[in-house]
């Protein structure tokens, strides 16, 4: 019997896949309306259902909350675990609120296959949840590759004309990483005495050799997911061909997966080797943050443009995350948030020009204020986040992460820092070239502003990157306790 | 009582901010009338408000706390506060009267525009920023409005979004901005892996303590911390305060409207760092490293900002190079220790320049937007009110007695030639040179404008009248402080109490004491006739008065005289004409060079090397693999039973002559 109080998890994780299935048994396009409101109500509800998370989260304890336990396949001692801490609660509150956003936006584009689109993003949506909230390493292993096989059919099926190479780009390049992570739970599977709660790997004891090896593994596979350079280049092709509803949840939330998983099994599951391998995660961190951006900037295609510069912002996840300092390690976690919103903001932006246009290439516009105020006034807040404004959310992480990372060393925080200057020039010139200037082509002077659909989604997406800049406190105070958990769990000596 | 000023404290950028938003959201809805509306008396109280905070301060009444927490990371709380004293006050008070000004004039200027709302919009932004930039009790909220003045004057240059050059301005700006702000960025770092605490007050307090803190930036090299922080921090100053090389945005940001001008240029935005030095002078006096450049910088921007003056025709640009000049001379007096004298000049600078911009934009409106002054001339009659308030403004920037120019700058000049910092020597030669130039120019302006022979069209010329009076009266009602604001203030300012507390100036660097000294006994009108006669026996009011005869030798005495002056130095007048060559250099080196890199970076490290060599080249191999390996099942049994054999005798050799053997 499911208890509303205790279950709320559970009912996070299957409110969306058991209403996702009914929006499927709609059928076919004819359908289509009550698809649509279906998937609707259940994204509304599943957000109804993880808002009390946050208002019933205990922030003085960094145990795990909200626990349910319940044997799965108890031959392997494999158990239906979950349960949340602030990181996975914020994330968590990402998902269900990106879910409506991409429900509403998908209202109008989306013409075929209503039911099945809306279906899929409702399953992932459940898979994601059930991702961060996972305290079972193998239940964690189900949902992380489960939630790949919707993305790999939205981008196969909604997808632009280069979908197929996209597509099975995204899906190796995963699949590779996540293999390797199964060997290593596998692995610690044994070491930890037979059982797959991601606590025990927490405590088990491991050599610096064997650290190392299951580091790396456990890298391959989130590396890929946020992405981390040199293994990025299958982002900016997902993205170009994803529809925009697969960009926003790619971006806003697939990627924060890989530093999730750095939180949960690097850092806590192999210390020493975290600390070993300090370098190296700087290293190429700093290396997204400057290279990516350069690159960012030469690019034509706006979808692109944002794509390297989702990557270039989680440099500062994964260079905050692997400073073991306090500020920094917060500073990556509020970056995770921010970015969710920002880059699918963004995207979203380019998804209402894209509607209008069919191009998503920079040179196609220009002078699009001219007939698009209202979008226009819109996109210059996101764009002035995307750099990093103060007064929006985008400051707040990458501000933290500075501050943190100079206390460790302040050439890692001026490099960082370029991203000031970069960030700006990367996202203004491309809002230059589309937005300001005389109006460029026929296309551009019989642009529709946009309808009240599409203000309602860019409503809630400024009106929360603009208090997460101006108090980001609230989300703040969730985590301190986890971190400082966390902080504790990467100093412990475990060879 | 406490509580009630916190509540007028916050009050004074609030009634900035609702106005802003109510006519950026509903300007459609409350039409012209009520977006000006809205605005104008929202800033209005917000002067009156900041007059009566002014008073309660010089009463005595100061105030430091917190508005409320912003957010807690790393256990530190980092918070939104203000930091009331006589300083904030003072900038206050400017601010918010040169806004309202601005404000008043903008319904003259932008009369015809289809962007007035939102343009009313984004001045009062302007100004809320500001506000909470020098209201700040800590340095997260100081960058926050300092990012934030920086955001709205993008807005602003870039106002006229369909023009090629306002466009291209306002990305520039912001950008160069960004540079400046990135130094800032890595101070407050330092600043907080220093003290931990961003707070003014915790971190000034510690400050003595931590002298000899080092930092090694190049391996093997330490330097002092203090001065560390101090050029980074400046580095941010140089940025929003214009200071060579950062100040190639500010010309350009002359794209925008003029009521923005006045606004950049006298009251927010560019005099952001020169209050934040002041701000921040407990670190500063730490450091004389951190002040010789600051004396250097600021030196090289007055005299050589000045000499651009020289060359430009149209009006707002020659306004413009006047203040990249007059805010050398504000940092220079930061670098010899004269902070207060800076924020002086800052204060009497910031009347008359919004005056001259003013005037400018009211000769550019009767001229039907011709800025080129080589197409005006004889305005004088034409314009009697704007004639008279541009002669007040150019004799204030002149530097000549007793308007307020003459005061602040007198004093910038004495403090650096009591100053021992290293440096001072040269800068005191620089911006003696300045005031020569910078009256030439002025006067220049004044003449080409005003005087001679109109040389524009019949057409225009028929039509230039007086403008209305939403134009003249903000003129008059800066002109008033043009003329007073330098001798009811300087003895206040700079040789009294005023900036007790606030302002810390270390003993052997006390030039203000060292002039204060030559006065003593002297106060109230003795003192300012005594200063004033003193500084028209001294160098710099002689070398003002040869710059305006010079000005009116060439141009109203013998006009063809500038033309043979240009031809015999050719070549230095190129270089002037090409603004020393910043601006290609940065787009040649910087933003160009930047592109390449990118370009580079994108086609052979992302598109060529990883993807093409890396994944796809691994994918290719996989498929010449299998290629190769395909053939092997062919289906045919024959093959795979001599497969099989083969297999067999090579196993049995193995086993026979190797494990056994």
């Amino acid at each position: 019997m499911m208890n509303l109080d205790t279950n709320l998890l559970s009912l996070a994780i299957w409110t969306p896949i058991v209403g996702g299935m009914l929006v499927l048994a709609t059928g076919n396009d004819k359908k289509a309306s009550m698809a649509r409101v279906l998937a609707l109500i259940v994204s509304l509800i599943t957000f109804a259902i993880t808002i009390p998370l946050y208002t019933r989260f205990d922030v003085a304890t960094a145990d795990m909350q909200f626990i349910e336990m319940v044997s799965w396949i108890p031959a392997f001692n494999i158990n239906y675990a979950l349960g949340i801490d602030g990181i996975a609660l914020l994330l968590i509150l990402l998902t269900s609120f990106t879910t409506i956003i991409v429900v509403i936006s998908a209202w109008q584009v989306i013409q075929q296959n209503v039911a099945q689109y809306m279906a899929a993003f409702l399953i992932m949506e459940g898979m994601m949840i059930g991702v961060f909230s996972a305290l079972d390493a193998m239940l964690f292993y189900v949902f992380w590759e489960g939630m790949l096989i919707p993305m790999f059919l939205i981008i196969g099926i909604w997808g632009g004309p280069n979908r197929i190479y996209a597509s099975i780009k995204f899906f190796l390049y995963t699949l590779l990483g996540s293999l390797l992570m199964l060997v290593s739970l596998i692995y610690l599977y044994y070491q930890s005495g037979g059982s797959f709660s991601i606590a025990d790997f927490q405590a088990v004891r491991i050599p610096l050799e064997a650290q190392i090896l299951i580091f790396l593994a456990f890298f391959a596979a989130f590396a890929v997911k946020i992405p981390m350079f040199p293994v990025h280049t299958w982002l900016p092709d997902a993205h170009v061909e994803a529809p925009t509803g697969g960009s926003v949840v790619l971006a806003a939330i697939m990627l924060k997966m890989g530093a999730y998983g750095f939180i949960r099994f690097n850092l806590p599951v192999t210390p020493d080797a975290s600390r070993e391998l300090d370098w190296f995660i700087i290293t190429l961190s700093l290396i997204a943050i400057v290279y990516i951006a350069l690159v960012a900037l030469v690019q034509s295609d706006m979808k692109k443009l944002i794509a390297y510069s989702s990557i270039s912002h989680m440099g500062f996840v994964t260079l905050g995350l692997f400073v073991f300092n306090k500020m920094a390690i917060e500073g990556a976690i509020i970056q995770m948030i921010s970015h969710g919103f920002i880059s699918a903001a963004m995207f979203l932006c380019v998804g209402v020009l894209y509607d209008r246009v069919h191009s998503r290439q920079i040179k196609d516009y220009g002078g699009v204020a001219n007939t698009m105020p209202t979008f226009a006034a819109f996109m210059m807040l996101f764009a002035m986040a995307n750099a990093g404004l103060p007064g929006t959310s985008g400051f707040v992480g990458e501000f933290l992460v500075i501050l943190g990372v100079f206390q460790v060393n302040a050439w890692y925080a001026i490099l960082a820092a370029t991203s000031l200057i970069l960030g700006a020039a990367y996202t203004l010139w491309m809002y230059k070239r589309v937005i300001f200037g005389s109006i460029a082509n026929d296309n551009v002077s019989t642009l529709k502003d946009v309808n009240s659909r599409e203000i309602l989604i860019l409503v809630l997406l400024a009106a929360t990157v603009l208090v997460m800049g101006l108090w980001p406190a609230p989300f703040l105070d969730v985590i301190h306790t986890s971190v400082d958990k966390l902080l504790l769990q990467t100093s412990i000596v475990k060879m | 009582m406490q509580e009630e000023m916190k509540m007028i404290y916050l009050a004074v950028p609030l009634v900035c901010l609702i106005p802003a938003i109510v006519a950026g959201l509903f300007g459609r809805k409350i039409g012209r009338i009520g977006a000006h509306t809205v605005t104008i008396l929202g800033v209005g109280l917000a002067f009156f408000l900041s007059c009566y905070v002014y008073m309660d301060v010089m009463d005595g009444n100061t105030f430091n706390g917190t508005v409320y927490v912003w957010g807690i990371s790393g256990g530190f709380p980092f918070e939104v506060g203000f930091l009331i004293d006589s300083l904030t006050a003072s900038m206050m008070v400017i601010v918010t009267f040169v806004s309202w000004m601005v404000h008043i004039y903008t319904i003259g200027y932008m009369h015809d525009d289809p962007g007035y709302q939102r343009f009313f919009s984004y001045i009062s932004l302007f100004t809320f920023s500001m506000l909470m930039l020098v209201m700040s009790n800590n340095f997260l909220q100081l960058f926050f409005g300092w990012e934030a003045v920086g955001l709205v004057s993008y807005l602003l240059i870039g106002f006229w979004y369909t023009r090629d050059t306002a466009i291209y301005a306002n990305l520039k700006a912001f950008l160069v901005n960004r540079v400046g702000d990135f130094g800032f960025l890595i101070g407050i770092a330092a600043i907080y892996a220093t003290f931990g605490s961003v707070d003014y007050s915790a971190v000034f307090a510690s400050a003595p303590s931590l002298v000899d803190e080092t930092i090694e930036i190049i391996p093997g090299t330490s330097w002092n911390m203090m001065t560390f922080i101090c050029i980074m921090l400046f580095i941010g100053a140089m940025g929003k305060s214009a200071q060579v090389p950062l100040h190639v945005w500010l010309p350009d940001s002359m794209e925008g409207p003029t009521p923005i001008s006045a606004l950049i240029h006298a009251a927010t935005m560019v005099t952001a760092g020169i209050f934040m030095v002041a701000r921040t002078s407990p670190l500063f006096e730490l450091s004389e490293t951190a002040l010789s450049v600051v004396l250097v910088i600021g030196a090289l921007t007055a005299f050589f900002m000045a000499l651009l003056g020289l060359v430009q025709n149209d009006i707002k640009r020659v306004v413009a190079y006047s203040t990249l000049s007059q805010l050398g001379y504000m940092t220079v007096a930061l670098g010899a220790s004269g902070y207060a004298v800076a924020i002086f000049h800052l204060g009497t600078h910031a009347f008359f320049k919004a005056l001259l911009f003013l005037g400018a934009g009211s000769v550019i409106i009767a001229m039907h937007h011709e800025q080129d002054m080589r197409k005006m001339g004889g305005l004088r009659k034409l314009m009697p009110w704007t004639y008279a308030t541009a002669v007040i403004g150019s004799l204030a920037l002149a530097g000549i007695p007793p308007f307020a120019g003459f005061f602040s700058k007198d004093l910038i000049i004495e403090s650096v030639h009591a100053s021992t910092i290293p440096g001072s020597g040269f800068a005191y030669v620089a911006v003696l040179a300045g005031v020569a130039i910078t009256a030439f120019y002025s006067f220049r302006l004044l003449f080409m404008t005003f005087h001679g022979k109109p040389r524009m069209d019949e057409h225009t010329l028929h039509h230039v009248k007086e403008s209305p009076w939403v134009v003249v009266v903000p003129l008059v009602l800066l002109a008033i402080p043009s003329v007073l604001a330098g001798f009811m203030f300087m003895e206040p300012m700079a040789f009294s109490n005023y900036f007790e507390g606030v302002i810390y100036v270390s003993e052997e660097h006390d030039v203000l004491g060292a002039i204060g000294s030559i006065y003593e006994g002297k106060t109230g009108f003795s003192l300012v006739m005594a200063f004033m006669l003193h500084g028209m026996v001294a160098l710099p009011f002689w070398l003002a008065v040869g710059g305006i005869l010079l000005a009116w030798l060439f141009y109203i005495k013998k006009p063809e005289l500038p033309g043979k002056v240009v031809d015999s130095v050719k070549p230095l007048y190129n270089v002037l004409v090409n603004k020393y060559g910043f601006d290609d250099f940065n787009q040649t080196v910087f933003a160009n060079g930047t592109v390449k890199i990118g370009k580079f970076m994108s086609e052979y490290g992302d598109r060529r090397l990883i993807d093409g060599f890396f994944v796809n080249g691994t994918a290719r191999v996989v498929e010449a693999f299998s290629r190769f390996l395909k053939p092997l099942q062919s289906g045919l049994v024959y093959q795979y039973a001599f497969a099989m054999i083969l297999g067999l005798l090579g196993l049995m050799t193995w086993f026979l002559r190797v494990a056994q053997g």
